[in-house]
């Protein structure tokens, strides 16, 4: 048999169907849904006289829309677009027969991060969503990716996509991270050395030393942003920490089928001798706490560099750079670490799990927010909050000056009330800072937890490590 | 879905590089549950100021590029969110075919489940093609599907590769539920085989 990478052996253990041409019919075992990309495709369904395939392989969560502030319940405190778009997944999932986290349920949150906490997702699985960063699942060894609304209508009713096979793509991290360096740190690098369209037509494996040094919740950041860099996904090997992770979890296998599970999971790696079309490799001790100065993943930068001036790019991503800057009212020039921010924004399916809870609540730790910022931590589901009080952390941050809101995306996308005001700077624990992403006119800085901690505290991009 | 076959119109110049699904359709639109009526919000943030009025230095807000069908963008359009709005928004404005670079991966195949045909050129190509759109109104390029070409308005041909199963779809209007369908026995079989040898999932 030849040699197969991982991402080679889930794809065939899923295809269903091959044409002379090589397009595939996959099948999907997990479906997430959310508000935002599914009411078409339900309503699709409906008009064709279709019923959900795999209702029990399909789960839905309200996250994009729901407000964040005490009293959500309520639908009168959703503006009526928003209401009528949660109104339909209540009323598609019952329909349908789906299983279904109401904004009441403890258990609700952002679909990336309610899927790993219930256990829905797991190795060597093919795993969909009508939303980007469903990529996260990778960490798990699952192939997972994100699809259209038209491709989610698919999957409803056929349990299927039509695919073709993306190439692979290596990206090895050896080493270790030196102090203050996270799993963002490493994701946003990586896109920084190969761009964003870097990963287009390939699904990335990460691997090395210091991935597998990183905890499953940093393994989520760095697959989440996959995307990001262009891949369709990004994949980590599972191992004795996935395996653990996922033990005991409600929707994992338990007693014979667990034993059987874990059996199949221990197969799921690259063999020695796969072949690659691409492969990039950093040293985790190249790697700095870095953020972003511009309007694309791209842009980043340690913290310790300057703004770079346009001149100093190719084609035409010296007129973009230039754009950028303009957008974000950025000189040449000016260290990073001066540029002074009005927002602080920790959550998202990036970042908004519970190490990284803890990661920023170590630099609040005894400190205030620096006086008239705006600062607030929107936990990824109902339960990492649940557990961060548990922990003290939402005491930390209360102290601090933050604002400790109920799950949901946020300000990520800025889609519910948690938006930028033109011009307002934010040190964000999100994934993208695109033009008018978390508000229009809103200015937005990636980082990971602990620098926005320390973003916090000093009122402007801050190295962590001069805080740790 | 809407046959691709042939298409003569106008192509706007977008040299941008990255245009991202936010920029092609803001979030704030996002919240509708159909899928018509969001070509007067395409390119919201550059098309329209605070209040609502037009920015006349954006280009399909020029008199001779508001009948535009063609688009040419920088590297990487369409990167970002899986939202199919931005197709939705594209096609409802009037767009039928987006020429570039490069794609991201999601919002390409997105174009091909609405009729909306994504071209992928070499940079020389699309610096010629680019040029040629800056002509405006007169400059009227010609897509041809069936033998995978692009004509400028000076005639001078660009041959592009494009999958044959996207292909024959869209020259056919072809729905895929449809299609796949008609592939259920071999689903029925996948499945049963899968609860075996996975009975897990």
């Amino acid at each position: 048999m030849s040699p197969k990478t991982l991402y080679d052996k889930i794809w065939d253990a899923h295809v269903v169907h091959e044409d002379a041409d090589g397009t595939c019919l996959l099948y999907i075992d997990r479906h997430l849904v959310h508000e935002v990309t599914s009411p078409q495709a339900f309503e699709g369904l409906r008009m064709a006289g279709r019923k959900v395939r795999a209702p029990e392989k399909t789960i839905a969560v309200p996250d994009h829309n729901v407000p964040t502030t005490e009293g959500r319940d309520d639908p009168d405190q959703m503006p009526e677009d928003s209401r009528i778009q949660v109104a339909a997944l209540d009323r598609n999932a019952k329909d349908f027969g789906i299983h279904y986290y109401p904004v009441s349920d403890v258990r609700q949150g952002i679909v990336h991060i309610v899927g790993p906490e219930q256990g829905w997702t797991l190795p060597g699985m093919t795993v969909v969503c009508g939303d980007s960063h469903t990529a996260t699942h990778g960490a798990f060894g699952a192939l997972a990716h994100g699809i259209g609304t038209s491709e989610v209508e698919h999957v409803l009713a056929t349990q299927t996509l039509i695919q073709k096979k993306s190439k692979n793509m290596k990206v090895e991290i050896t080493g270790q991270l030196a102090p203050g360096v996270t799993a963002k740190d490493i994701t946003l690098s990586v896109i920084g050395e190969t761009g964003t369209a870097g990963g287009t037509g390939y699904v990335i494996e990460y691997c090395g030393e210091a991935i597998r040094s990183l905890s499953m919740e940093g393994r989520m950041t760095v697959c989440n942003m996959a995307i990001e860099g262009g891949a369709r996904a990004g994949l980590i090997a599972p191992d004795e920490k996935t395996f653990d992770y996922v033990m005991g979890r409600p929707h994992a296998p338990k007693g014979a089928q667990w034993e059987a599970a874990l059996a199949w999971w221990k197969t799921l790696f690259s063999d020695e001798d796969a072949h690659w079309d691409k492969v990039v490799t950093i040293r985790g001790e190249d790697i700095a706490p870095v953020v972003t100065w511009g309007t694309s993943p791209e842009d980043v930068l340690p913290i310790t560099a300057e703004v770079p001036a346009p001149e100093a790019f190719q084609g035409g991503k010296a007129e973009a750079a230039r754009r950028a800057l303009d957008y974000m009212g950025l000189q040449p020039g000016t260290r990073l670490s001066e540029i002074e921010i009005d927002t602080v924004f920790i959550g998202s399916c990036t970042n908004g799990r519970i190490e990284d809870l803890r990661a920023a609540a170590e630099i609040l730790k005894g400190k205030k927010i620096k006086d008239g910022l705006r600062a607030m931590v929107v936990p990824g589901s109902g339960l990492v909050r649940a557990q961060a009080e548990e922990e003290g952390l939402a005491d930390i941050f209360k102290a601090a000056g933050f604002e400790w809101r109920l799950a949901g995306c946020s300000m990520c996308l800025a889609m519910n009330p948690d938006q930028l005001a033109p011009g307002e700077r934010c040190a964000a624990t999100s994934n993208r800072n695109f033009e008018g992403r978390q508000g229009r006119g809103g200015r937005t800085h990636l980082m990971s937890p602990a620098m926005a901690a320390a973003a916090a505290v000093t009122g402007r991009l801050t190295d962590v490590r001069e805080l740790m | 879905m809407d046959k691709f076959e042939t298409l003569t119109g106008i192509a706007a110049p977008m040299p941008l590089v990255n245009i991202d699904t936010d920029m092609i359709i803001p979030k704030q639109f996002l919240k509708t549950i159909k899928r018509s009526g969001l070509g007067v919000h395409a390119f919201d943030e550059m098309r329209y100021d605070d209040q609502g009025n037009e920015i006349a230095d954006f280009v399909l807000n020029k008199p001779q590029y508001r009948e535009t069908e063609i688009l040419v963008a920088g590297d990487n359009f369409g990167c970002g969110s899986s939202r199919e709005h931005a197709p939705w928004a594209l096609k409802d404005f009037g767009i039928r075919a987006i020429i570039s670079t490069s794609f991201a991966d999601i919002f390409y195949n997105n174009c091909f489940k609405n009729g909306l045909l994504p071209i992928v050129l070499p940079q020389e190509a699309v610096d010629v093609l680019m040029k040629d759109a800056e002509k405006g109104q007169n400059a009227r390029m010609t897509v041809d599907l069936e033998a995978q070409t692009v004509t400028s308005s000076d005639g001078e041909v660009f041959p592009f590769e494009i999958d044959s199963f996207k292909k024959h779809c869209l020259l056919n209007g072809l729905d895929d539920i449809g299609l796949t369908m008609e592939k259920a026995a071999a689903i029925d079989t996948f499945e049963t085989g899968a609860a075996q040898a996975r009975p897990w999932v």
